[in-house]
């Protein structure tokens, strides 16, 4: 056991090294503003990586909408950090979201009180028609007030506009957003078996991205929101680099101290209990472990650090444009990472993150030169004439590779690069 | 009499047309989730591969000029099937069998049918491209009006839609008579059942498996066609249609092909008549009514049309997690 | 020689092992009962035969051929049938279905067969149309049995018949044993209800801790006073 430990952390040392190489190289050849650029977006999303790894690898819960918990967050935490809009706030705005507010939290008082409903007597079928009713009612009303309200807004002042309120408030609301969605769906399908929390999250995810898109009124749509407020200096005058290392260096730091809660949670008693919930559902119920209720908090957890890396990520981009998250860079990726790296090991999680990351922001270019010699051989040797979209097509050559990578690993390599450390049980 | 008019075409109709794709699509679904004890997250890119398939067949037999009495893609339909059944079982020979032999758990078979669902659209984009595509390479399909008594507006099919919905009827006939008439139809039902009792009762697991892949890949070949010809071959459909149709297979419960039916109607239907403007039809009777009319009275905008397969599978997730049917929660 | 040989087995789940050494030798035409305390590894006995997991010692013979390791698939072509201790019907399959899927492996004409399981089993013909599902707990296990016997079995494995059922059921299960054993089949069953099944047994297998303890008729085991001590409750 020793021996294989030390293995182990040998193993760990020589890949770590491995990709401390490869980001020296690339700091050499495509100079430090381009790779700076690459490892803050690496570390956003070795983030997003740790709270699907926790998911998947503590909990073996499989979240296909990492992108709704990434564009919830990243939404949220645009309309707290970005200044006001002063037409918005001059107009009759202010009291239209007020009054939808209310209706809201009067919405959630009554799915709270159909929810509650069975400690008053009422039966599970009762229970489950009053639910459905409140979610009716809740809808009608709150889509009926949110027509008016969009309109009026979009009329009068364009969109809502920002609080103004300072960045590391809006990563944390956006963590928190992300947690109180998690939370909903996982009280709906933790209970039941594991392809349904799959289904439930492919749809709450397009949801989300479809509602971002089209609610101009509070995201500007496909108008975009831009500039974001970056926590550090941003970069005026061309000073790139001195902003991009403070950014990096913040993003570091957020990274190391999740790392290092995650290590300790996943060693702690209550890691050990989700591991054993993971490996054998039936026996620790049997022993009295709450499984349902379990699932939720790391599912949550989870759905926070995603919320929150998603956050961090929109705000360096500094452009805020829904139309841009996309199921394969923003759930799929996050999962190649994840299985490659090693599911259920915090470090397989960042060193997939950034390793995944770099090969994917290389494999642009490349697919397109490679395609550009088939495309140079093809019209020289069989007279073949390329179709116009030629380029855009070669492109989709990346979500073959993703499709292809996720189906080898899971059959050659489950364990991914750094394997778990606990054996499973 | 105008408005019910535009209520049949916009409403009835519509609804008919896409609860039969769902419908064929949920049957896989449910067959597959009943056999194989997973959510096949590939059956979206699997009916668009099937539209493609057909759509080479029948430009093959068009440059090959054969004429037929009617559109040629139609004729290309059946022999596509069969081969987005064989494609569908080398899909489970490579990608998912190797993973049920070595035990992985349900989810991980999840997984890698998410795997698949990107490896076939990113080759399907990469040799087909991203714009529309029609699908009647031969003739402009033939649109029939037929005139409601009573109205001056016709009430109006398109060719491919009565193909649909003809093909559908005869597609669950066949299939209530495979399954409870055939030695492999009961042997289906019986794995989907208790696959336990069935592996010690003798029955071929293997045929089984291969049985519900030609009749999965079979009835997402067509309903990727029909609907293909219906509107435009575009190869976008993947996680747009996959919704919808898992909510069709929840609702109808998981296992149970007649549940997929009624499951892929029920959602059609709510899907078309959420976003149906309720305005036209009580615009008569606007004077007698105590609110003014708005102009747009849908209970859900249309580009949010999503929404409504997503609530329903809440609805009956929280309500009735065994579906209408009574099917299994694994 | 005998029909079932099973020679020094050793067999677990993945790594963890529960059989250490049983031996089991039944001749054609008897009833043999395998007896114990729970965990004893009785029902894991009937599983390893039926391959249903990891043998990692001896061997099991039946009818000459060696069969140790088999898959489970592939048993039924050995007339070899096993009646599970539940979920031991296709619930949403009728009745009539049931037996046919019994009969899968068969490509020749089993009506015959089939006449005589709802011979045996009137309440069957009844409910030919009905799902098994819908049936009681006593005539679920009456389709059990019939679907058992659709292959003409030579050997007939039960996992504890009466479990659950009431005391007037559990000797009408016995007698329906005797019956099937009258007709020629070998019969080798798990029982919790010792003493009973010990009374019709031609065989009896004591087990404990993954190990026969006592093997010798049932009558002998019956009136063994240290078998009855420690095993039958006195």
């Amino acid at each position: 056991m020793e021996g294989n430990l030390f293995d182990r952390n040998r193993r760990d040392l020589i890949l770590f090294a491995g990709l401390a190489l490869l980001v020296a190289v690339i700091f050499l050849t495509q100079g430090s503003v381009y790779s700076l650029r690459m490892l803050v977006e690496a570390g956003c999303y070795a983030m997003i990586a740790l709270g699907l790894t926790i998911q998947w690898g503590y909990a073996g819960l499989f979240n296909v909408g990492v992108m709704g918990f990434i564009a919830a967050g990243a939404a949220s935490s645009v309309l707290i950090t970005f200044p006001t809009n002063p037409d918005f706030w001059n107009s009759n705005g202010p009291q239209l979201v007020g009054i939808f507010l209310v209706k809201l939290a009067f919405s959630a008082a009554l799915l709270w009180l159909a929810n509650i409903s069975g400690r008053f007597g009422a039966g599970r079928r009762l229970r489950g028609l009053l639910i459905v009713i409140a979610i009716a009612v809740a809808y009608l009303v709150l889509s009926a007030h949110m027509t008016v309200m969009a309109e009026q807004i979009e009329a009068n002042s364009g969109w809502i506009g920002g609080l103004g309120l300072p960045v590391l408030v809006g990563w944390i609301v956006a963590g928190v957003v992300a947690g109180i969605i998690a939370w909903f769906v996982g009280k709906i399908c933790l209970g039941l078996r594991s392809d349904y929390l799959a289904i439930a999250t492919l749809g709450i995810a397009q949801i989300i991205k479809h509602f971002l898109k089209n609610a101009d009124w509070l995201t500007r749509g496909t108008l975009t929101v831009s500039p974001l407020p970056w926590p550090v200096e941003t970069p005026s005058g061309g000073e790139f680099i001195m902003a991009r290392a403070s950014y990096l260096s913040l993003v570091a730091i957020a990274v190391v101290i999740i790392y290092l809660l995650l290590e300790r949670a996943y060693n702690a008693p209550w890691g050990r209990m989700m591991r054993a919930i993971r490996d054998n559902e039936t026996a620790a119920e049997a022993m009295g472990k709450n499984v349902t209720s379990r699932r939720i908090e790391i599912f949550v957890l989870g759905s926070v650090l995603m919320g929150f890396g998603g956050a961090m990520l929109i705000h360096f981009a500094s452009i805020y444009d829904p139309s841009g998250f996309l199921d394969l860079n923003h759930t799929f990726l996050i999962w190649v990472m994840v299985i490659l790296g090693g599911s259920g090991n915090n470090r397989g999680a960042i060193f997939g993150a950034i390793f995944v990351y770099i090969v994917w922001v290389m494999s642009e270019p490349i697919t397109l030169a490679l395609f550009d010699v088939i495309r140079t051989y093809g019209v020289a040797w069989f007279d073949w004439e390329p179709p116009s979209d030629f380029n855009s097509r070669a492109l989709q050559m990346r979500v073959f590779v993703i499709g292809l990578t996720i189906t080898l690993v899971l059959r050659f390599a489950p364990r991914g690069l750094l394997p778990e450390r606990q054996a499973r049980h | 009499m105008n408005d019910l008019v535009f209520f049949i075409n916009k409403g009835l109709l519509s609804g008919m047309i896409i609860g039969s794709i769902y419908a064929m699509g949920a049957i896989g679904v449910t067959m597959i989730f009943g056999i194989l004890r997973f959510a096949h997250f590939a059956h979206g890119d699997m009916m668009t591969l099937g539209a493609f398939v057909t759509l080479i067949i029948a430009a093959l037999l068009a440059s090959a000029g054969v004429v037929l009495p009617c559109p040629i893609a139609f004729a290309a339909i059946i022999p596509a099937m069969a081969v987005t059944a064989v494609l569908a079982i080398g899909l489970d020979r490579i990608f998912y069998k190797p993973l049920r032999n070595a035990g992985a758990r349900p989810v991980v078979l999840v997984m890698a049918s998410v795997g698949v669902t990107l490896m076939l659209q990113g080759l399907i984009r990469l040799f087909a491209g991203v714009r529309a595509r029609d699908m009647f390479i031969d003739q402009p399909k033939d649109i029939f009006q037929i005139p409601f008594p009573g109205a001056t507006r016709a009430v109006i099919l398109t060719e491919p839609q009565i193909v649909l919905i003809g093909f559908t009827v005869v597609a669950v006939l066949a299939l209530h008579l495979f399954l409870t008439r055939s030695r492999l139809g009961k042997a289906m039902r019986a794995v989907s059942d208790n696959p336990e009792l069935a592996r010690i009762t003798g029955i071929n697991t293997n045929h089984v498996v291969w049985a519900t892949w030609i009749i999965g890949g079979g009835l997402a070949c067509a309903a990727g066609s029909l609907l293909s010809m219906d509107v435009t071959l575009k190869p976008d459909l993947s996680f747009n249609i996959l919704l919808p149709i898992f909510a069709a297979t929840i609702v109808g419960g998981i296992g149970q092909p007649y549940g997929a039916i009624a499951g892929g109607f029920l959602v059609g239907f709510c899907e078309t008549l959420a976003v149906f403007n309720w305005s036209v039809l009580l615009r008569p009777i606007k004077d007698s009514l105590w609110f003014e009319l708005p102009r747009n009275m849908a209970l859900v905008p249309t580009e949010y049309k999503l929404m409504v397969p997503f609530l329903i599978l809440i609805i009956v997730l929280i309500y009735r997690p065994t579906g209408i049917f009574r099917g299994r929660v694994l | 020689m005998s029909l079932l040989k099973i020679s020094n087995l050793h067999a677990g789940y993945g790594q963890m092992s529960i059989l250490k050494g049983v031996d089991m030798a039944l001749e054609a035409g008897e009833i043999g009962v395998i007896v114990g305390p729970n965990g004893a590894g009785k029902s894991t006995t009937l599983k390893a035969i039926f391959g249903m997991l990891n043998i990692t010692e001896g061997s099991i013979e039946f009818d000459g051929e060696d069969i140790t390791g088999i898959r489970s698939e592939a048993l039924a072509a050995h007339r070899i049938a096993f009646v599970p201790q539940e979920n031991n019907v296709f619930h949403t399959l009728t009745v009539h279905e049931n037996l046919e899927m019994g009969a899968y492996i068969r490509r020749d004409d089993f009506s015959r067969v089939m006449d005589h399981v709802y011979e045996i089993f009137p309440p069957l013909k009844e409910k030919r149309r009905q799902p098994a599902g819908e049936l009681s707990g006593g005539q679920r296990q009456m389709v059990a049995f019939g679907r058992a016997l659709m292959i003409e079995p030579k050997l007939i494995l039960l996992d504890e018949p009466t479990a659950g059922l009431s005391p007037m059921f559990m000797s009408q299960i016995f007698d329906r044993v005797i019956a099937i054993n009258k007709t020629g089949v070998t019969v080798a069953m798990v029982e919790q209800n010792a003493k009973q099944a010990l009374a019709i047994a031609h065989k009896g297998f004591v087990l404990a801790n993954g190990a026969n303890s006592f093997t010798d008729t049932g009558r002998n085991l019956l009136e063994n006073p240290e078998v009855a001590k420690s095993f039958l409750g006195g």
